[in-house]
């Protein structure tokens, strides 16, 4: 499923035109995105909880020349699904 | 950030919209995400990042407290990958 599938579903809900459907979710996802650049985790009850996670510096090898490196400290995002969403899930085939 | 924040934020940047449509994109969205979800898709949001399910062999567990062996049935996993554009976006400090 892609960005078009969305274009598709929010189209036939309401009286939008696929342009500015895709505008919604485009501004949609850069909301989300904005909230993690500022360090906010983002919850929606349903579906699941976005944590910004920050990781410390570690020492690394690049496994080809092994050649020690340091890994920078970097931000991370991780997401958990909710207890609903996870049902879900569940009772698809596995 | 809540889901009711996110809503007042898109409202905020789609006037053209009532407040109960705008309800109602949200909702869509990720509503039309847990249906691909549940059927076993897998997601792409470019820009943003991918969701997808991944399978859990059955595996036989131990309660620690007591012992006890319990078998673990098989289960799928879902798992987010952030996008490159996301990642890079949030490193570039």
């Amino acid at each position: 499923m892609t960005k078009a599938d969305l274009v598709e579903a929010i189209f036939e809900k309401i009286g939008l035109s696929k342009k500015e459907a895709l505008e919604l979710i485009e501004i949609l996802f850069d909301t989300i995105k904005q909230s993690f650049l500022e360090g906010e985790s983002v919850k929606i009850s349903g579906f699941g909880t976005f944590i910004v996670r920050k990781k410390a510096a570690r020492r690394g090898r690049n496994p080809k020349t092994g050649e020690d490196i340091e890994i920078t400290p970097r931000k991370t995002v991780t997401f958990r699904a909710s207890s609903q969403l996870k049902a879900v899930l569940e009772k698809g085939n596995v | 950030m809540t889901k009711s924040v996110l809503i007042e934020k898109v409202l905020g940047k789609f006037g053209s919209l009532t407040k109960k449509q705008a309800e109602i994109v949200v909702e869509t969205i990720f509503d039309t995400m847990k249906e691909a979800l549940k059927k076993g898709e897998k997601i792409e949001i470019r820009g943003f990042g991918n969701f997808k399910l991944k399978n859990r062999k059955p595996r036989i567990a131990r309660n620690p407290k007591t012992g006890v062996k319990i078998e673990v049935p098989a289960k799928r996993v879902l798992h987010f990958k952030v996008g490159k554009a996301l990642k890079e976006e949030m490193n570039s400090k």
